[in-house]
């Protein structure tokens, strides 16, 4: 199956001063997928999450973007990003939240409304985002980066501290964007999400560990789930 | 078209986020005009002094208000990822600081109408010069005050610090700009020093309109300097924000 590659990593390293937080990554992410960038707290998922959109500086290595450097002003248009915290400003209401940020990546109100939907906070347009609960306010944030409708969206552990349920319903909306052509990054400390993403990226101390579909992941290691798989390729690292 | 909507906005969406705040509000209008009026409970019997000093402060309070106002709400912007967020998206650099520019000016400009008037027609503070003067000068300061938050808070990592900018960065201005003591009679270099200051210019200006009955060079002079400032200040903002961290 021949994919065109949203996001493509060659020998990236970043460091944060005299910190090596990435090294020696090299892989595709392809387009209109679900990728789950899983590993545990502290491995450096967020730092390339910023680096692709763009807010982290690459210290060697390329990455490339949609078929731009990342960090291309071009790209600003074109990805949806939503930060671990939710990024909102909570002293707004949902609608006015989302109103300013739809002016800055061009949404119409009626875009703004069918997204209100789309993460179920009808009911909650004209409330203070300050008095919304956890899972609330991280729909919000993700809201915002649905906005504009981009192509790419880099999703930081969207899913962390929301009841089952909701968990459920937010992977059926990223299933049902990914269906739409829609490519998605989204990282997760949580090994069963690994479980509903088509391909893998398994990031260790700033290392990649597996990068591949899922499938083929628990084939190769001869695993059920990927936290298995994910404690046979740590022991066999560090038995070798 | 995008810069002007996407700077609109930003000034909108300020207003509305204070808005929802009515105390901040109420402090920076209540704030200023009770301190002026503590003054000239103080000098009751002394008129000439609270004359004499009264002006000045008009430029000093909302400098004082902006300055701290807008270096925590861009911090906050900082600590909550909605800077972040910003980053990457479109929204120009230049267009997020002048949005904040504006609604700190919209702000200021009520707040320095307020006191003004107060000190005009409450206190019958005797002014040689026209009034609008005074006004524009009040509300240059209040910008000066929001265009060195701005930049400053660049350099904050939490609130802490922001706060512990304002005796850094305001009071040493208060204290040589010539309200306690006039220039003249400073020593050299500290009389030097203070020609640096924005806050010097902007007191002067405001003694200037009190006893000249009109413009004076000099007045002009130092409303030119303080624009300058505010001028500097906010590019040398644009300049300290970084899209990209290191």
């Amino acid at each position: 199956m021949a994919t065109i590659a949203s996001i493509r990593a060659e020998k990236l390293a970043i460091k944060k001063g005299s910190d090596q937080i990435l090294s020696e990554l090299t892989f595709t992410v392809s387009a209109g997928s679900i990728t789950g960038l899983v590993g545990p707290s502290g491995a450096g998922k967020t730092t390339l999450m910023r680096a692709i959109v763009g807010v982290q500086q690459v210290t060697q290595g390329n990455l490339e973007v949609l078929g731009k450097v990342a960090g291309d002003k071009v790209l600003r248009r074109k990805i949806g990003y939503v930060t671990q915290a939710p990024a909102i400003y909570n002293d707004l209401t949902v609608i006015q939240n989302l109103r300013y940020f739809g002016v800055l990546t061009g949404a119409t109100n009626i875009q703004i409304d069918e997204i209100i939907h789309k993460v179920k906070l009808d009911s909650k347009r004209k409330q203070l985002t300050a008095s919304l609960s956890g899972g609330e306010k991280a729909r919000v944030s993700l809201a915002v980066a649905l906005l504009g409708d981009p192509g790419l969206l880099v999703l930081d552990e969207p899913t962390v501290g929301l009841d089952p349920i909701l968990r459920q319903e937010l992977w059926q909306l990223f299933a049902e964007l990914a269906a739409q052509g829609k490519t998605l990054l989204i990282s997760s400390h949580v090994m069963d999400e690994a479980e509903k993403c088509q391909s893998l990226l398994l990031l260790r101390d700033g290392r990649l560990l597996w990068q591949d579909s899922r499938e083929s992941l628990l084939k190769t290691t001869h695993t059920k789930s990927v936290e298995e798989a994910f404690v046979q390729m740590v022991t066999h690292q560090e038995v070798a | 078209m995008y810069h002007i909507r996407a700077t609109i906005a930003t000034t909108r969406r300020i207003l509305q986020q204070l808005s929802h705040d009515r105390r901040t509000i109420a402090l920076i209008f209540v704030v200023p005009c009770v301190l002026l009026g503590l003054l000239r409970w103080l000098f009751d019997q002394n008129l000439t002094v609270f004359n004499s000093i009264a002006p000045a402060l008009l430029g000093v309070f909302p400098f004082v208000v902006m300055f701290l106002v807008t270096s925590i709400t861009t911090l906050r912007e900082r600590t909550g990822g909605t800077m972040e967020r910003l980053m990457a998206l479109p929204i120009a650099k230049f267009d997020l600081l002048v949005g904040y520019m504006i609604a700190f000016g919209i702000l200021a400009v009520f707040q320095a109408l307020l006191a003004s008037l107060l000190l005009l027609y409450g206190f019958g503070l005797e002014v040689q010069g026209p009034d609008w003067f005074l006004i524009i000068m009040a509300l240059a300061d209040a910008l000066l005050g929001t265009a060195l938050g701005l930049f400053v808070s660049a350099y904050a990592r939490s609130e802490f610090q922001a706060v512990q900018f304002m005796p850094a960065f305001v009071i040493p201005q208060i204290l040589i700009g010539g309200l306690l003591m006039p220039l003249s009679q400073m020593p050299d270099l500290l009389e030097k020093i203070a020609y640096c200051l924005p806050l010097t210019y902007a007191i002067d200006a405001l003694n200037l309109i009190v006893h000249h009955a009109d413009i004076t060079a000099d007045a002009w002079r130092d409303l030119l300097v303080v624009v300058v400032f505010v001028l500097g200040a906010l590019l040398l903002g644009v300049a300290t924000l970084r899209r990209k961290s290191e």
